[in-house]
Parts: C-alpha cells; structure tokens; sequence
C-alpha cells in the first residue's frame, strides 16, 4: 500500500485544486452546458432569471438558431455567420474567441414549444448619425449592418480622422475601453496596446489587450472599409498611408476614385507608392475604350502577382472583345499563373515544414520515452499544453512584475520554465505511476490516459475553460517578404530554427554524454544494461523528465501560434503518435523525417482536397504502411526489435 | 491461465448451475419486474420506477454489451482496439438510416424520400449508400455489416502483419479518429456534425411512447443475455482456450501450429458485430447519432469499463459497464468538473491497484487473507519452536 502513496497524494492535491477556483464564468458555462440536455426548459429558466446580460445573449441567440456547441470542447458559443466561415463568442464569457468552419459547430436546436419559451429580446436600431462623433458612436453596435451605415455616414463626412479609424477597425485595431466604454485605437507597443483617441489623435497611455473589447468587422465591411480608405487616404502626407490607400483602390476603385488616385499619381514623388499607385491606375483602366490603354494596361498589370490582380485579369478575359488585346491578356494571365502557382508550391512547401516542425517538437520526446521505456505516454500531449500554460504565466509575471521593456524577453525565460515544469511533472508520472507498470504496454496506456484526463481537468479549474492567449514578443512578429507576394512570417521561422536547434540538442545529448550512452544502452537491451551496472531505474526517470520537458519546449513554440486551452495537448496528440509510428519507434532520424514528411503531406493535401478529408486520407494511408512496415520506416534492427 | 490441466480435456458447460440460476434471476428481475414496477404501482408510489429510468436504464444494457464486446478481444484475444467506439457507432449510423427514413413527410421540410438535412443541403436524389434503408430488415442487415466488413478488413490487414501490442491500439484509435473527421463532412451525406436526430417511429410504433421504450429496454436487456451467453461459448469452447493462449504468448501459439491470425480476426469480428448491436440498440433510445460517438476519447472509456469490471471475466465488463456509467450519469449532473478526476483516478487507480477489477478484489482479498494467515502460521510455528 505504502508505494501508492505518492499517487493517491497527486491525485487528491489535483481533486482539492478543482474545488478552489468556482467562477461566475464557470457557473454560466454550467447552466448553458444544460441547454444541450435532451430537456434544455430547466437551463432556460435558470438563465432567463438570472439576469445577466451574457444569459440574454445566449437565449436571443438560441432563438435565433444562432446558439452552437463548439466540438473540439463541448463549450456552448454564440455564431454569427462571415462568408463561409462563423465568428464564435464564447456564450458564457461574452469574449469572441475565433474564427471556425461550420463542421466545427453543432447547432443547439430546440423544439417549438421550447421556442415558445424564448421571448426573444430584440436590439433597437439606432438613428442616424450627424457629426463624426456621433457617427463613430455608430460603429459600436454588434449589428454589422449598423456598422455599415456608420461607415458610410463617415466617408461621406469626408474627414481624415476617419482614415485611422477605419483602417484600425479593418485591422482588428479599434477597441472599447471596458472600464467606460470609449473607442480607442489601438497600436502593438511590446506586449501592451498604446491607445490613441480617435477624435484627436491624444495618446491615451499603453494597456494590457486584457482591458479592452475589440470591435468586429465581417469580410463584407473590410472591403468597404479598403475603398473608403483608399478615397480618403491618397491625400494623406504620410507615403505608407498612400501606399495603403493605393492598395486599396486597386479592385474596387469607384470612378470619382479614380479621379483622385490620378491626381495623387502626378503629385506622388516616392518610387514605391508611385508603382503600386500605376497597378492600381492601369486596374482601373483596363476597361477602358481605347484599345491601346488597355494594352498598356495590361503590359503594367501581367508583371504584378497578386491574386486580386490576377482575378481582374480573369474577369477582363470574359468580357474583351478584340483579338490582341485577349492574346496579351491570356499572354499576362498564363505568365502570372504560373508565378502564383510555383508561389503557392512554396508557400505550402514551407507551411509543411513549419507544421512538420511543430509536430516534430511534439513527437520527438514521445519517440525518446517509447524507444527508452517502451512505454507510450497518452499524457504526452498534456505536458505540450503545460508548456504552453508556463508560457502564459511567465508572460503574465512579466507584465505584473517587471518595468515594461522586459516583456520581450518573456519568451526566453519561459523556455526553461515550461522545461523544468513539465520534466517535474513528467518525473512525478514516472515515478509515481509508470514504474509499477514496466512490462504492461497496454496498462501504462491506460494510466497515463487517465493522468491526461485530470491534468486537463486540473489546468481547466485552475485557469478556466476559456482560451489564453500568450502574445508574440515584438520581435517575432512581423514577416520577411521573400518575393513578390511570397512572404514567411518571423514566428513561423523561428519555430522551425528552434525546433532544429532542439533536435541537434537531443542528438547532442544522445552521443555525446554519459547519460545518452547509458539511454541508448537501455534502449538497446535493458536486462544487458542493467547487469553492466547502469542505474536503470535512474535513467527511465530521467529520460520521462527529457521527454517531457521537450514537450513542455514544445507548449512553449506552440503558444507562439495559436492559442493556449486546456485541450490543446489532445490536438496534437494523434499526429504525436502517428509520427513515432511511422517513423519508427525511438529512432530520432525516424521522427525527423516522420514528422516532416506528415507535415507537407498535409499541407499539400489541403487545398486539393479539404482539410478534412486531407487528414482522412493521411491517416488511411498511414494506417496501410503500418501493415507493410509494422516498425515504422527507421526501425531498430536486430534482437531488441523483437522485444 | 491457471486453471488446471484436466479441465482442459473436459468439454466445459457453457455455465455452471450456481451460474444458470444467477443469469435466470438477474434476467427474471430485469426483462420481467423491471417493466411491472414501472407500469403497475402508481405514479408517486415507493415502488414505482419513474418513466425516465427506463430509457437510461435501456442505455446501461447497451454500454453492458459495448464493454462484452471490447472484453471478448482485450480479456481473452489481448487485443486492446481503442477504437471500438467506431463499431458501435457505425451499428448506430445504420440504425438512424432506416430511422430517418421511417421520417418520411413528417420532416421539417416534409420531403417524401429525402432526409431534412439533405434537403437544407440542397440534394435532389438519395445517395446510392441510402438505397434500402427503408426496409428493416435490410438495415438490421448493415447493422452487422458496416462494423463487421470494416473489422474484417482491418483486422486482416493489422493481423496478417503481425501489428501487436500498444501498435493495434494506436492503428485501432487512428481509424475511429479517421471516421471521425469523415463523418464530420456535410458531403458523406450522414449529416454532418448534426448526425441523425428527430426520429419519429420505429417498426410503426411511436419512438417517443413509453411503451416502446419499454419495447426497446427489454430488447436491450434480452440482447444483452444473448451476447453474454454467445461470448461465453465461444470463450469455452476450443476457440477460447486458443485465444487465450494468443493473448498469453502468441508466438508460441504459431510454434505449436495454431494460427493466431484466424483465431484472432473471429474474435475481433465477432466484437464488431456485438459492438454494432449495442449501437443500433442505443440510438432509438437515445434519440440521436452524431460523429461525436466516433471520438477517440469514447472508445478509451469503455476500455476502463472493462479494466474496473474485471477484464476476462465477461460479467466483469458488464458489471464494469454499468457501474461507471451509473456513477457518471450521477457525477455529470452534481459536479460536472469532478468528473474527469474521478475517472482519470480509475484509469490510474484500476491499472495500479486492482489489476483484476471489481471482480478480481474478491480474489485479491481471498489472497491478502491467506497470505495473513499463512504468515500467522509460521509465525506461531517459529513462536513455539522459540519455546523448545
């Protein structure tokens, strides 16, 4: 009894840990939980009196049919549906979270006499606007219709005010102070937000994102918002803010537009805007009477490549009547095609490596603990989402604790941090729970699974349900134009850096230490190793903690690009597996090329045949190579392959 | 394992007497006093068992032959499929076919052939892999086929190549993950993540009333008994001592001339079709399918049910079924977030410390109490000869 010990501790700490941190949020999420019962009338009282406006929200929205169950989780969000995508606000936060494809959602449907219940409460539109105060006012109705008016009701009062509001509001930029409720523009400073008032341009002090309500656009209203910036934006003194309007005009340009971008092209004197201005320029008059400015038009337009350019020239295609002009525009279009194609192949090449890279990260301490121990660890993905959570906690002390230029260099002490917490954790699993179970592959399965589920559970009372997000220090934002319209953004390359800085470690620690020597003993035959005096025991602790403490590095690179939920781990956990699997157990070369291969793989897939199915397809196949190589494509030769 | 050598060459009764009476009495209570306490008392009298226990009751007898089907492959074949999940789903799916179909004009959109969801999809025809499923029979028919061709094609292939161990659990979770991703898609025309809901009748009868409830609760129940009663066959029969054999040393089994490969693919076909059983039998009394059934996570759960029942003991996983089903139906509702501690700590707690299951405690203790008494013998032995 006494050796179990250790765990019935853990698991009593992880118990007591859930009872301590019972939010509104949490008890809101709850009640809403109940609308999915198969008799959702209980929860609909409980939120019909309870007031809130959250609950409001909720009961319009499920009226509305607008109300779904988010599958990845099981939260109950609120959709508003933006082309074929749909925003999603988490119903129970009233925080919009992201941006999900419909087979992510389940809608809550309710029955009639359900509905019937729901007297739904219907926002009152507001009156029409007069001076820019009051029309920006305007912009903060949720209804995107309002919004448009409001825009338009600015673009008409002509004032360059409205330039940095709408490109804020475009960009995801323009936000409501929760404290009182003023709009605010806000610019990226470090970590924090430096705030500017839109009425005059005053600078209002630097926030944490935290304190401040984003305002929503649709795809829609941006390209209104594009062509109202163009026609107010080409008169500005500042160049980059031409540039943007030039931009902007490009495939949406009304004639009086034109008019302008024409005279700013005389007045222009900086080279780059001037160009951009041209494209824009010949974009608008390639429909023009004249054979021969349309030809120029075009000689100007086939050495761009870009996708908006590209569908002009497609759409011209259809309509032109003269026999020159259509060979030039085929002649442009088929040159540009094949620069946007080779572009694409590239774009792809380096998404599958940077996706390859990530999955490397998370599978290479995966393929460690397997090759070492034999063991798979099902909470594997759990230590990637406590790396993650170190992350955002390091991050957080940073901006509670430390004068604010400080808070770039969060990133390189969280690293070690999500190290040494995930190897603590991964040594207490070891010890406490996997030693007993050497030998039984199929019960350390079950184990550690059910670790995964109260480390979930644990990470889920203590910081809540909801997403975190964990900000990309300055210096990783950004992106490195390589070409034309080909770009890489920074986080992507330093992550596939990192990752291979990660893996020359490993190796590193593999060959050339004691501690990899002894590893690789017991890999290879542990009672052999055992009677040549290596501390077996020893070891398998300390390879649990390497493990995992790579996959906690792992949570770390994954918080730079995206979010950071309790579930993350569980996302990344069947490709983690299915990586070791095909590249073969405990073979670092295997993992390597198993995870770079997944990677492209599945980029590649993607757009030819659904992200979905893409995946789909990958499993089978993978799921067909085991049955010709059932030890992956580097298996271990000789005996001990047949351990 | 351990049982002796000549029970070996006896030809073994499918249960002993003890055994025969025990099946009859728990059978007598549930197909025939279960259904009398909740039609005859009162509504409000003690005795009276409350309309809504049927269904869910109904629900248990299902996940019961869930957890029989995952124990006659990890209990007796070693096989440890965390994928099982996707064989009861796939019986389910076939069973919401011939349910939606039985819809008819009563849809939202009052189509005569066409499902709602197709409809709002803008589909002119049924898709070929629809054809049929109006009949009963011939839904039945694919009950059993869907699970059990995928089982077969899958086992053949994961068996002949000899994929053993934890890699059939990973290859096994692979494929229900795949399924699960598959029927996600609007496009495989099942639904998409909404799956099959709003059923109206099955067989003619009203799928709401409480008498066919109470229909569908004792076919579950009766399914039950004919499940156990067939992997108990088989686990007695020859077949069973090889399987056993398998899972304790398969190559050994190869050396004396067995093929481990058939033995093993009838088991995990067999299991197929017991899982797709339980899945048509769990969607009309539920009242809906959907790709969520497919998740991985669900399959893993019934392997705990199994492990906490007791594995290679087949009542061990019934018992295993229901008992953390039931504490789960109780936990979701008056403290959800305690939920994942309590089953993560079964997972941890039925591998570590009761390896056998609720089954095997008995056994445990028995041997604790021996041991104890063993060690009180020798104990007062040495006492006494110290006396000398």
């Amino acid at each position: 009894m006494q050796r179990f010990l250790p765990i019935l501790l853990v698991v009593l700490m992880l118990a007591l840990v859930a009872f301590v941190r019972p939010s509104a949020a949490q008890d809101l999420a709850a009640t809403l939980s109940g609308l999915t019962d198969s008799d959702p009338k209980p929860a609909i009282a409980a939120l019909t009196q309870s007031g809130d406006d959250k609950a409001k929200a909720a009961l319009a929205a499920l009226a509305a049919g607008n109300l779904y169950t988010r599958l990845s989780d099981g939260a109950v969000v609120i959709g508003e549906t933006d082309g074929a995508l749909i925003v999603v606000t988490n119903a129970a936060t009233g925080e919009i979270e992201d941006m999900a494809k419909p087979e992510e959602l389940q809608v809550i449907a309710v029955s009639d006499d359900v509905k019937s219940l729901l007297a739904g409460a219907v926002p009152a539109a507001s009156s029409g606007p007069v001076d820019f105060t009051t029309a920006l006012n305007g912009l903060k109705s949720d209804s995107f219709a309002d919004k448009g008016k409001a825009i338009e009701a600015l673009t008409d009062l002509g004032d360059v005010r409205a330039i940095a509001v709408f490109r804020a509001l475009a960009d995801g930029r323009l936000f409501l102070r929760k404290s009182d409720g003023l709009m605010v523009i806000g610019a990226p400073s470090g970590n924090d937000l430096a705030l500017t008032s839109p009425l005059d341009g005053r600078a209002l002090g630097a926030v944490s994102p935290g304190t401040l309500d984003p305002l929503f656009v649709n795809n829609n209203l941006r390209n209104v918002l594009r062509e109202a910036v163009g026609r107010l934006g080409l008169s500005s003194a500042d160049p980059a803010a031409r540039q943007i309007a030039a931009n902007a005009l490009l495939d949406n340009a009304t004639p009086e537009a034109v008019a302008l971008l024409r005279d700013a092209y005389g007045r222009e004197t900086v080279d780059g805007v001037k160009r951009i201005m041209a494209l824009s320029l010949a974009a608008a008059e390639i429909a023009h009477p004249d054979k021969v400015k349309r030809l120029d038009a075009i000689a100007v337009l086939g050495a761009a490549s870009d996708l908006r350019v590209r569908a002009l020239l497609q759409a011209r295609l259809n309509q032109e009547p003269d026999a020159d002009v259509k060979a030039a525009l085929v002649k442009a279009f088929d040159r540009m095609q094949t620069k946007i194609t080779l572009y694409s192949y590239v774009e792809n090449f380096v998404q599958g490596i940077s996706l390859g890279s990530v999955l490397l990260l998370a599978a290479v301490g995966l393929a460690i603990t397997f090759g070492v121990m034999g063991v798979i660890n099902m909470a594997h993905g759990e230590m990637i989402m406590l790396g993650a959570y170190s992350a955002y906690v390091t991050q957080e002390l940073f901006r509670a604790l430390l004068p604010p230029g400080w808070i770039g260099a969060y990133l390189i002490v969280a690293l070690p941090v999500a190290f040494l917490i995930a190897a603590a954790v991964g040594v207490v699993i070891e010890r406490g729970v996997i030693r007993f179970l050497y030998g039984r592959p199929l019960e350390t399965m079950l184990a550690t699974w059910g670790v995964s589920l109260c480390l979930q559970q644990a990470v889920r009372s203590i910081f809540g349900a909801t997403n975190k997000e964990v900000a990309n220090p300055s210096w990783m934002t950004g992106a490195i134009d390589v070409a034309g319209g080909l770009s890489v953004t920074w986080n992507r390359v330093y992550i596939i850096i990192f990752c291979f800085l990660v893996l020359g470690l490993i190796a590193l620690i593999l060959k050339r230490t004691a501690f990899g020597l002894h590893m690789r003993a017991v890999t290879q035959n542990r009672q052999m190793a055992a009677v040549m005096g290596i501390p077996t025991a020893r070891i398998d602790a300390m390879t649990f903690a390497l493990g995992s403490g790579i996959a906690g590095m792992a949570g770390v690179a994954l918080s730079q690009i995206g979010n950071v939920s309790p579930n993350l781990g569980t996302l990344y956990i069947v490709d983690s597996f299915l990586v070791v699997v095909f590249g073969g157990v405990g073979s670092l070369m295997g993992t390597l090329v198993g995870a770079l291969t997944l990677g492209v793989v599945n980029k590649i897939l993607e757009p030819v045949a659904g992200a979905v199915l893409g995946k789909v397809v990958v499993l089978v196949c993978i799921i067909l190579f085991i049955q010709k190589r059932p030890r992956g494509l580097f298996a271990a030769k000789g005996r001990s392959a047949d351990a | 394992m351990r049982e002796k050598l000549e029970t070996l060459a006896k030809p073994r009764p499918l249960l002993d007497r003890k055994g025969w009476a025990a099946f009859l009495a728990i059978g007598f209570v549930l197909i025939v006093l279960v259904p009398l306490l909740n039609m005859l008392p009162a509504r409000g009298s003690l005795l009276h068992l409350s309309d809504y226990l049927i269904p869910l009751l109904g629900k248990y007898a299902c996940y019961a032959i869930l957890a029989l089907s995952l124990d006659l492959v990890w209990g007796y074949a070693g096989i440890l499929s965390l994928g099982h999940g996707a064989f009861f789903a796939l019986g389910g799916y076939a069973m919401g076919m011939y349910l939606m179909r039985q819809i008819g004009t009563r849809g939202v959109y009052g189509h005569p052939e066409l499902p709602d969801f197709m409809v709002f999809l803008n589909w002119k025809e049924l898709p070929w892999y629809w054809a049929g499923f109006d009949s009963f029979p011939f839904a039945m028919l694919m009950v059993l086929l869907a699970p059990g061709i995928l089982a077969l094609v899958l086992g053949w292939f994961a068996f002949r190549s000899r994929v053993t161990g934890v890699y059939i659990s990973i290859v096994t979770q692979a494929m229900t993950f795949a399924l699960l991703l598959a029927f996600f898609r609007n496009d495989m025309g099942f639904g998409g993540n909404n799956g099959l809901t709003d059923f109206k009748d099955i067989l003619g009868f009203p799928i709401q009333s409480q008498d066919t409830r109470l229909g569908l609760y004792v076919a579950s129940v009766i399914a039950l008994g004919l499940c156990f009663l067939l992997c108990r066959f088989v686990t007695q029969s020859k077949l069973g001592r090889v399987l056993l054999a398998v899972r304790d040393a398969e190559s050994r089994v190869r050396f004396l001339g067995y093929s481990p490969t058939s033995a093993k693919l009838f088991a995990f076909v067999l299991s197929a079709l017991l899982a797709g059983v339980a899945g048509a039998l769990y969607v009309p009394q539920v009242g809906i399918i959907n790709p969520g059934e497919f998740s991985p996570a669900n399959s893993i759960e019934v392997a705990i049910w199994v492990a906490v029942g007791g594995r290679g003991t087949l009542y061990g996983a019934i018992l295993g079924g229901v008992a953390i089903n039931l504490v789960k139906t109780w936990l979701t509702g008056a403290a959800p977030e305690l939920w994942l501690f309590v089953l993560g700590g079964l997972f941890i707690a039925s591998t570590l410390l009761f390896p056998k299951g609720i089954v095997g405690l008995v056994g445990q203790f028995r041997a604790w109490r021996d041991e104890k008494k063993a060690f009180a013998l020798s104990d007062k032995a040495a006492a006494e000869k110290g006396a000398e």
